[in-house]
């Protein structure tokens, strides 16, 4: 599952993806005609559009991994992070505009698995843009149904006696996994431990790298 | 729900037309309330751009033994989601 995709290879060897050959959906149209009609009337510019674009390209995981670092190095965070991890976000700085946010703990018996089952919630505001597979039928049913099962294919087998909580992010809220601390990282400072969180150990499709 | 994890709740076996954010998977089975969150706008009304009644919102959890019966992949595991006040009845 994790290289699930819909990139082919070119005779050549190159990747490729199948040209969208196909008429404009209906909301595309929607969007195309409502974005032209604001830039007429004068409510935004094109390089206002694009600004906001790249603003949201800009944000990437690891701004989420300076999170779990700070709450790895800093009791007093941690217990911030697992109480409101939207006012612990942005007191690091991170602006993260109305997003509601939780955070939930990894430890020695508790494994924990993100999922939005009924479309593709993520901590964009905080991750950026979520991986494709995350938006999958595939990823967004089998993670409710046979969490252990998928997380074998992202390399991860869990024992039985670390409970599997899977959290559905079916409303309000988005979710950030605070991975364990790996061993072996005693001493390592918050810059130096950020590097070791992957974006996949927020998910809780992974774990963090060891130093 | 004035006491978050000992507070059963069972989700309304409704199957209303249109946009609502309840799981069908989970429609039925019961949980308990592992905290309370808002109350926000209700989405069934926003989704179309009506007033919108505010709903309280909790978080519920089940276990996998609840959601997928004797085929659970392990019972002991759980799901938690989140659920509007009006699709919940204390049980």
């Amino acid at each position: 599952m994790p290289h699930d995709h819909h990139d082919h290879l070119s005779p050549s060897g190159h990747p490729f993806r199948e040209d969208n050959d196909v008429p404009l959906s209906y909301w595309q149209r929607m969007e195309i005609a409502v974005r032209e009609l604001m830039i007429e009337k004068g409510h935004v510019t094109p390089e206002e559009i694009a600004l906001q674009i790249d603003a949201m390209d800009a944000r990437n995981p690891a701004n989420g991994a300076a999170v779990v670092a700070r709450a790895w190095t800093d009791q007093n965070f941690r217990v911030r992070l697992l109480e409101d991890a939207s006012a612990a976000s942005r007191e690091m700085g991170f602006d993260i505009g109305p997003m509601r946010l939780i955070a939930v703990e990894n430890t020695a018996r508790v494994h924990n698995l993100i999922v939005c089952t009924l479309c593709s919630c993520y901590p964009r505001n905080l991750l950026g843009l979520p991986p494709d597979w995350y938006k999958t039928r595939a990823y967004r049913s089998r993670a409710v149904i046979e969490p252990r099962a998928v997380l074998r294919e992202f390399g991860l087998d869990l024992p039985d006696d670390v409970q599997v909580r899977v959290h559905d992010s079916t409303a309000d809220m988005r979710y950030i996994v605070l991975p364990a601390r790996p061993e072996g990282t005693d001493g390592m400072e918050a810059n130096a431990l950020a590097k070791l969180v992957t974006r996949d150990s927020m998910i809780g499709t992974g774990l963090p790298r060891t130093p | 729900m004035r006491d978050p994890m000992t507070e059963r709740v069972r989700v309304k076996t409704l199957m209303p037309p249109g946009h609502v954010r309840t799981p069908a998977y989970l429609r039925g089975k019961t949980g308990v309330v592992e905290r309370v969150l808002g109350p926000f706008g209700n989405p069934e009304k926003l989704a179309y751009m009506l007033e919108a009644d505010q709903q309280p919102l909790y978080r519920v959890r089940f276990t996998m033994r609840e959601v997928w019966g004797d085929g659970a992949e392990n019972p002991d595991d759980t799901l938690d989601a989140e659920i509007y006040a009006h699709w919940l009845e204390r049980v």
